[in-house]
């Protein structure tokens, strides 16, 4: 067993994992952070993505003791308060998401799609995407989606978020 | 783009129903306040892993689990012989036939494996990690059986057999014959008039459903009570054969379908480890979980589609069909699961599609192998049917030196001949095929784009455009409980609605219909909003637990509107009809004098007086004050069974680029219009429009399952099984013609298919539209690259994907063979 210190949605943690234990499981088994979720064991679908220290990784590619003494923000921790971010707004008011099972792991890749580039064309954000597998939307309303963010979190002063 | 025609039904104005409402569900799914079954912790739960055959046909001839119990923080190991007498067999509910062979289906294997990924041990322990660690202490050994995989090989005389103790590998041999059964002429005689006939083999190559959410099922354990928390489509079904399967007494086994992150067919089954949790829980008397990883949901999940076709078609010269004759080899895999053997019958009445044929004559075999079983996926036998004989209009079309729009044209149902009955025996309800075929015509910008592909073929560029036609119809709102019971299945085809109105005046719906991503909530409080003139936000929506939502037949075959929500406006005229004795006792008037609209009962001519419907819930609530002779509720259930499928139907346009140097095939661009009847939630409706197209094109172009020559599953990851990204897939043009459902009150015909049915061929078709100038007659699915190159430069159609001997349709090969040969 290794200690670890992490900073997840805004509190800090510190526990006990052993070596071979995966942030994703970390997050689900130990700190009940179950908005985040495992699609596959390949590192193929994305829908475990949240943010280390303010990049997107996948977090079934990332061993819980790589994150000792860092800042993950899931998709619990990109509201603020009761205000969705534009992009959870975005996926609702463009329909991106049926079942919802990839939509923890796609807000937060697009959300770093937008950090990375703040104005992509649709073909940028279906390439910015692509580690991430939608079985249900066939991808058009969360293109859309992203486009709509884009659109409003380039128009706010505040810029890109989490 | 929305084009509207005179409904053959009036339903009522309504404001809900029909607007663009944005989904109630996406609340806690944006937010990751989510419920999936593999979320849940229940104290002292225990952790179930697999120990799963890595050979695909064997006997078991050695298994010792002594080391695996003394791991660390294993509480159990079992095998099948633990659970031999109690796990009785996985339900098949559709025998298609009286004589269907089957063999049974274990849960976990108790002397012989007849799949890779086949169940042989399970380890249960405190945590996942120990359970899976300790999966590997397992001593096991196998002695080789021969392996089945290629049917047309599995169904000679003398075949090689999966299961020993059957007399050949052919479960059943199911006919429909349209002159014996009335509803068409003799088609030997078609066949012999004819003055062309083409015959074909197509390949529907096996596929995965590949839901996102991984299967896991929770059992908890309260006495001799059980509740199994499962990511399934069916928990009413599931309930039902569970308790049968186990012994479990039904009225002791809840069943909840919590959130569930897909199912497309996929998850419409009574899974062995659904099962095995409940038997473990049972011996153990503690609560348990299993939760499947990818590879084993790839491997060990029921497959989809999966079958040779040999179709041949009868016509004159001037292209007026005159019969149908299809043969199929339907792979069951290694056992029948609970729709196993239904899936190609569903598919039998559908392959004259929207053609006047006089003639049709179909035969199916299913047959084992020694591959994980197949089941329903997103169509279910329908897509299989509109592939083949889409496919072949555009062969005849060849045949005849036709336009295949022309061709298409000459030989579909007019409008003003609906209803029409078709040679199968189905009553098409409504529908335009022009119409829907003019609208996407344009939507594509049809012209332009055959002026750019004879451009590109006169200059010779390397990058060729072609053109591919869809006209489709499906049978969708499954079913009429008397239909399927002359089809010899299992169960009815009704759904369920109760509505309970609460004394602050806020609504309950509870519906049978369980979702898994198609937006319920949304619809049906759209559904109830009118019918009893309450607030959108007024309504939950409440589904998927046995115990809240008691009768149900769950949610598949683009049912859940047509016929839930129909039970749903069933359910609110009964409580309309409750509160309207209230409302006369309240308002001292006589019943005839009340009307009914906006949620308030007034009485005629006196405006203004009046009374809400939820005001009635909280007046029956208080009962103070009712009418004698009634009881003190206005609420009220409905099941609603229908008396006919939907039709929808709709042309479908795709725009296909193919780099003849390279074999890279691009969608330049995808329009289709579809009527499905009157729309509830078009934001809903072009979801799954969407979807279903993302599913239909990826059959085409990126999807196989394939298994090697020892029966091994070589696609079991993502990285193998290519479920399409953003990257791969284009932008859609949908648009919609509207002519309501006759069948039911909602006008609504069903749309969770429609795409998945109707693409997949107008995909080959523009392929080979672009380059059959250069030769090519067919290519195999899907679509990869290599095969289009070989299919262009080397001939053939394209050959198989896995390498020489490996592939399960016996190897790369290309007959025109059709209904003679095949025999
Ligand atoms: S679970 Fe991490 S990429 Fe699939
Ligand atoms: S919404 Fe279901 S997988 Fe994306």
């Amino acid at each position: 067993m290794t200690q670890i210190n992490v900073r997840v949605d805004g509190a800090s943690y510190v526990d006990d994992v052993e070596p071979r234990t995966l942030l994703v499981h970390y997050l689900r088994e130990q700190l009940g952070k179950v908005g985040t979720v495992v699609g596959c064991d390949t590192s193929n679908c994305g829908a475990c993505t949240v943010h280390l220290d303010g990049e997107s990784v996948k977090s079934c590619t990332v061993l819980a003791v790589q994150a000792d003494g860092s800042e993950v923000t899931t998709i619990e921790g990109i509201a603020d308060g009761a205000t969705l971010h534009p992009m959870q707004k975005a996926f609702h008011e463009q329909h991106g998401l049926q079942c919802g099972y990839c939509t923890p792991g796609m807000i937060m890749a697009s959300i770093d799609l937008l950090k990375n580039n703040p104005n992509p064309s649709e073909h940028e954000i279906r390439e910015g995407i692509e580690g991430n597998l939608c079985r249900c939307t066939g991808y058009v309303n969360i293109v859309r989606a992203v486009q709509q963010a884009a659109g409003e979190m380039s128009s706010t002063t505040t810029g890109a978020q989490a | 783009m929305t084009l509207t025609d005179e409904p053959t039904t009036v339903t009522e104005p309504a404001k809900e129903v029909g607007s663009a409402r944005l989904r109630k569900e996406d609340g806690r799914l944006i937010t990751g306040k989510t419920n999936w079954t593999d979320n849940m912790v229940l104290p002292g739960m225990l952790h179930m892993a697999f120990l799963r055959s890595p050979v695909a046909h064997g006997t078991i001839s050695n298994l010792d689990v002594s080391a695996a119990k003394d791991r660390p923080n294993v509480v159990a190991v079992f095998t099948g012989q633990d659970f031999k007498d109690e796990q009785g067999s996985i339900p098949c509910a559709w025998p298609v036939t009286p004589d269907m062979v089957n063999p049974g289906h274990p849960s976990i294997a108790v002397d012989t494996v007849n799949h890779v990924g086949e169940a042989v041990a399970i380890v249960v322990a405190r945590t996942r990690t120990a359970a899976v660690d300790a999966v590997e202490a397992i001593d096991v050994d196998y002695t080789n059986i021969p392996v089945v995989l290629d049917m047309e090989e599995a169904v000679k005389d003398g075949a090689d057999l999966v299961h020993a103790s059957t007399s050949s590998n052919t479960s059943y041999h199911f006919v429909f014959d349209a002159g014996e059964a009335g509803t068409g002429t003799d088609t030997d005689a078609a066949f012999a008039d004819a003055e062309v006939t083409v015959s074909r083999r197509f390949v529907q190559q096996r596929l995965i459903p590949a839901f996102m959410e991984p299967r896991s099922a929770v059992v908890g354990v309260s006495g001799d009570n059980y509740t199994l928390w499962s990511a399934t489509q069916i928990p009413h079904i599931l309930r039902v054969m569970g308790a049968l399967t186990t012994g479990i007494p039904e009225h002791k086994l809840r069943v909840v379908a919590p959130d569930v992150g897909g199912g497309f067919g996929g998850k419409l089954q009574v899974c062995p480890e659904e099962i095995l949790a409940l038997l473990v829980a049972r011996r153990l008397g503690k609560p348990v979980k299993w939760t499947e990883t990818r590879s084993e949901s790839l491997m060990t999940a029921h497959h989809g589609r999966d079958q040779v076709q040999f179709i041949d078609v009868a016509a004159k010269k001037d292209g007026t069909v005159t019969g149908l004759r299809v043969r199929l080899l339907a792979d069951m895999g290694a056992y029948l699961r609970l729709i196993t053997p239904g899936v190609p019958a569903l598919g039998a009445f559908m392959f004259p599609g929207i053609y006047k044929f006089p003639a049709y004559r179909f035969e199916c075999d299913g047959v084992f192998t020694n591959k994980v079983p197949t089941d329903a996926y997103r169509g279910a036998g329908r897509p299989e049917a509109t592939f083949a004989i889409e496919r072949i209009m555009d062969e005849l079309a060849v045949e005849l030196d036709m336009d295949p729009m022309e061709l298409r044209r000459k030989n579909w149902i007019n409008a003003e001949e609906f209803p029409f009955t078709s040679v199968a025996g189905l009553q098409y309800d409504s529908g335009d095929y022009e119409q829907a075929t003019q609208a996407a015509l344009e939507l594509l910008g049809y012209d332009e784009l055959r002026a750019e592909q004879k451009q590109r073929r006169e200059s010779g560029d390397p990058v060729q455009l072609g053109i591919g036609i869809s006209t489709f119809t499906e049978m969708c709102g499954l079913a009429p409980s008397r239909v399927l019971g002359s089809l010899a299945f299992g169960a009815g085809g009704w759904e369920q609605a109760s509505i309970r109105m609460l004394p602050t005046g806020k609504v309950e719906v509870i519906t049978g219909s369980t979702p898994h991503g198609q937006g319920h909530e949304t619809a049906w409080s759209q559904i109830a909003a009118d019918q009893l003139g309450v607030p959108f936000e007024d309504i939950e929506v409440l589904h998927g637990d046995t115990a809240v939502s008691a009768r149900g037949l769950d949610t598949y075959g683009s049912r859940s509107l047509v016929v839930g929500g129909t039970a749903v406006v069933k359910a609110a005229e009964k409580v309309v009809a409750k509160a309207r004795k209230i409302a006369a006792h309240l308002l001292e008037a006589s019943e005839d004098d009340l009307e009914f609209s906006g949620g308030k009962f007034s009485v005629k001519g006196t405006p203004g007086a009046g009374l809400g419907i939820q005001e009635i819930a909280l007046a029956i609530f208080a009962a103070h004050d009712y009418p004698e002779g009634i009881e003190p509720s206005i609420d009220a259930e409905a099941a609603f069974d229908p008396v006919n499928f939907s039709f929808p139907h709709g042309t479908h346009l795709c725009a296909m680029e193919v780099d003849t140097d390279t074999g890279f095939v691009k969608i330049r661009k995808y329009a289709c219009v579809d009527d499905i009847g009157n729309i509830v939630n078009p934001i809903i409706v072009e979801g799954q429009m969407h979807g279903g197209l993302a599913q239909g094109i990826s059959q085409a172009l990126y999807e196989e399952a394939i298994y090697d020559a020892d029966g091994n599953l070589t696609t079991g990851t993502f990285v193998d099984y290519l479920v399409p990204s953003a990257m791969d897939l284009p932008t859609f043009h949908t648009g919609n013609t509207t002519h309501a459902a006759t069948s039911n009150p909602l006008g609504a015909k069903g749309v969770g298919e429609a795409g998945c049915i109707a693409s997949t061929p107008a995909v080959v078709n523009a392929a080979l539209d672009a380059v059959r100038h250069l030769g090519v007659k067919d290519i195999l699915m899907p679509l990869t690259p290599e095969r289009v190159w070989r299919a262009i430069h080397q001939g053939g159609d394209g050959g198989a994907r896995a390498a020489e001997g490996s592939n399960a349709y016996g190897g790369a090969r290309t007959t025109e063979s059709g209904y003679e040969e095949a025999k």
